[in-house]
């Protein structure tokens, strides 16, 4: 069963929240764990935070957020018609940041791959960029048949 | 949820916000670094107690606070984490560069020590 969300909203930084809570929210009919929600939040907050900051600059724009759940799999897109990149691969670089005078971490890329199984960056100069984050949900029904708790990390 | 600061003997404990996002950042960075400067902060405690969330750009002021810190010789700490913000430590290897106090043997040592 496929089942779609579709959300746009201001690059304003108070939606950062709003973001988060709405996957999460959504995620729920596939009863995830409150680590996979975690995992999910983290990782829609660093897209989104990255569509603000980087893809408008702080100033105006809308951010669309789309939430595709098939099967036991989750498919985020958070999408910006901003400045996009010119070094996708570099942007992706720990520790790598282009606004250091902001104390930016650069770690929103690292954060997004290590909470979700698979990340996909698109972006163009002057076009935008394009997030897609994927999450198979069910560590739960694992947890169950092998009876291994919380060892995951 | 607004962040609190307490104040004594040189030592500044922030109660972080709920949500510790890109989004309360800018005003928790703004608010820290005035009392720092302004009183003389020598030791700087994050209490994490009322903290459900942390992302990156958490981690960005932690780190700022901890360099601005370390340059003037001060001592900077952690404390209260949840398992989420324990493992937001590892993955970004904040738990090397802040000293996270373990909630299990934690003490009032603080108080004691630096009360009189």
């Amino acid at each position: 069963m496929k089942n779609e969300m579709k959300v746009e909203f201001d690059a304003k930084s108070v939606n950062e929240g709003f973001a988060r809570v709405t996957v999460a929210a959504f995620l729920t009919q596939l009863d995830p764990t409150l680590d996979e929600i975690a995992d999910v939040k983290t990782a829609v907050s660093e897209a989104v935070t990255n569509a603000i900051i980087h893809g408008y600059e702080e100033k105006e724009g809308k951010v669309c957020l789309t939430c595709t759940l098939e099967d036991d799999t989750a498919v985020i897109i958070v999408e910006d018609k901003g400045i996009g990149m010119k070094d996708v691969k570099k942007a992706m670089e720990p520790f790598y940041t282009t606004k250091p005078q902001l104390e930016r971490s650069g770690m929103g890329f690292a954060f997004m791959e290590a909470f979700m199984d698979d990340i996909e960056v698109e972006s163009k100069e002057g076009l935008g960029t394009k997030v897609t984050l994927i999450k198979k949900i069910g560590q739960r029904e694992e947890e169950n048949q092998d009876g291994c708790g919380d060892s995951a990390y | 949820m607004e962040c609190k600061y307490q104040l004594k003997d040189g030592c500044m404990r922030i109660s972080m916000p709920k949500e510790v996002d890109h989004h309360c950042a800018e005003k928790l960075r703004r608010e820290a670094d005035l009392l720092i400067g302004a009183y003389h902060i020598r030791k700087l405690v994050f209490d994490f107690a009322g903290t459900e969330f942390m992302d990156s750009s958490g981690i960005g002021v932690l780190i700022g606070r901890c360099k601005n810190m370390g340059y003037s010789g001060g001592i900077v700490s952690a404390e209260h984490l949840n398992e989420r913000l324990k493992k937001i430590f590892i993955v970004s290897g904040l738990h090397k560069m802040i000293q996270v106090e373990d909630d299990s043997k934690e003490t009032e040592t603080d108080e004691k020590s630096g009360g009189k």
